[in-house]
């Protein structure tokens, strides 16, 4: 048990459900048994209940949420289409800030259905990573990320180096928000299983969700996949090194982006040739800057406005 | 204990799913769940009907979520169990109008004014209402 935050011991974490990978600690899921039922009789009768079916994840993602922060982890879900090159950008985004701030930890979370050529590219770089495997799952939950944390060597250093700011004369109960999102003392990407419909629905307790979508994809993906959208919090646009050989219109994409999600931040990047990933790793390390984009947004929504009035008019 | 099935149960749907978009699944494992917990709770042996809300933004496709409580209904509490959705619809709040109103999906523009930029407000939610059990 950890005397910090009561959390379960690193080097003993549970695995329920999930086979692990006794050399990496990759877990694998989907292998369980199936669920039968429970004999007995009673009187026929009606139950109200109004339980939400995502009741049970969303506790555990506050769960990891307090965890992360009483860590000091700032903890980014990353979302994307299959192919749109996360794994590719992540790689540069732990190559650029172990270049920029070699003492900040980083550690990763590998979501994929099978293989661990996600993870063993991570590791590459020297940064620590855990696979999970979510066998025929098409997202990441609450639960997976739990038991994966636990693995990453970035609690036991935030359990050995991180508590500056903790109160040690009493047990923590993982119910404080300590503010450091203004500096956070470590970064937890979690790269989420190639799909933009699932992973929308179940919040793993990270701070921001990140929705990727590479210039080589239809501008169009933000209507048609509104709900991941909707939940991100950051879009990246990546690949624009590719550009000038398409005819993927930016403005478009980004007005339908603010469509669906008015408040979406926009960012694009090229890992390639590391254009734009400055204001990437600004955003990652300084969350709470001011959005220069707000006040464009606001001109977006008079804009429109003003259409309508239009309209109303004509 | 009761043996388990050859077929039925999460799991077992879930092996079987194929390349299918599994969600729905997940989110029927997640309403078994729900009803278990229920039964240890209540003591009940099964469940006779099951009234769930499904609100039309809340990123579930109805017929694949029935599809997949049958799939794992089998050798379940959720056995021979008659299912109600209801689905209430989108509800959004329109800055331009100043007032709410109903969309169908995410993205939409405001059936009022034709304005972008609205917030969703309800329709959201996936929920198990009720059950009559016995």
């Amino acid at each position: 048990m950890c005397v910090v935050c009561g959390c379960n011991n690193p080097e003993e974490p549970a695995a329920g459900g999930a086979q692990v990978d006794a050399r990496t600690g990759d877990l694998h899921f989907g292998a369980g048994a199936a669920r039968v039922s429970v004999p007995g009789l009673s009187e026929a009768r009606t139950l109200r209940i109004e339980q939400d079916v995502l009741g049970a994840n969303n506790q555990v993602a506050q769960h990891n949420r307090a965890h992360f922060h009483a860590h000091g982890v700032r903890a980014l879900n990353l979302v994307s289409s299959p192919g749109s090159g996360k794994t590719t950008l992540l790689c540069a985004t732990i190559r650029a800030l172990q270049q920029q701030h070699p003492e900040l930890p980083l550690a990763v979370i590998e979501g994929d259905q099978q293989t661990s050529h996600d993870a063993d590219r991570i590791r590459a770089t020297g940064a620590p990573a855990i696979q999970v495997n979510t066998g025929k799952g098409c997202h990441l939950d609450a639960p997976m990320v739990a038991q994966a944390f636990a693995r990453l060597a970035l609690h036991d250093h935030a359990h050995e180096h991180g508590h500056h700011h903790h109160d040690h004369d009493h047990d923590h109960d993982h119910g404080h928000d300590h503010g450091h999102h203004h500096h956070p003392q470590s970064l937890l990407f979690i790269e989420n299983v190639g799909n933009l419909v699932c992973p929308a629905l179940w919040d793993l307790g990270e701070d921001a969700k990140v929705v990727i979508l590479s210039v080589t994809e239809g501008e169009d993906k933000p209507l048609k996949y509104p709900d991941m959208f909707a939940a991100a919090q950051l879009m990246l646009l990546t690949k624009t090194d590719l550009l000038p050989h398409l005819s993927f219109d930016v403005q478009r994409c980004m007005d339908y982006a603010r469509r669906v999600n008015p408040g979406i931040r926009i960012l694009q990047l090229s890992a390639t040739t590391g254009e734009g990933m400055d204001a990437w790793l600004d955003w990652l390390l300084h969350p709470d800057a001011i959005e220069p984009t707000s006040v464009q947004t606001r001109i977006a929504q008079l804009e429109a406005e003003l259409a309508r009035l239009k309209a109303g008019q004509g | 204990m009761p043996r388990v099935r050859r077929t039925g149960g999460l799991a077992w749907a879930v092996r079987n799913a194929g390349s299918r978009s599994v969600h729905e699944l997940s989110l029927a494992g997640g309403i078994l769940q729900v009803v278990e917990d229920a039964a240890a709770r209540e003591a009940f042996a099964r469940v006779l009907q099951l009234r769930l809300e499904v609100g039309r933004l809340a990123g579930v496709e109805v017929p694949a979520l029935r599809f997949a409580l049958d799939a794992i209904a089998p050798g379940t509490l959720l056995e021979g169990a008659q299912v109600l959705i209801d689905e209430p619809p989108g509800r959004a709040w329109c800055p331009g109008c100043g007032a709410a109103v109903e969309i169908v999906q995410r993205g939409d523009t405001c059936p009022a004014c034709g304005g972008y930029g609205l917030t969703p407000q309800g329709g959201d939610a996936l929920r198990v209402l009720e059950m009559q059990v016995a």
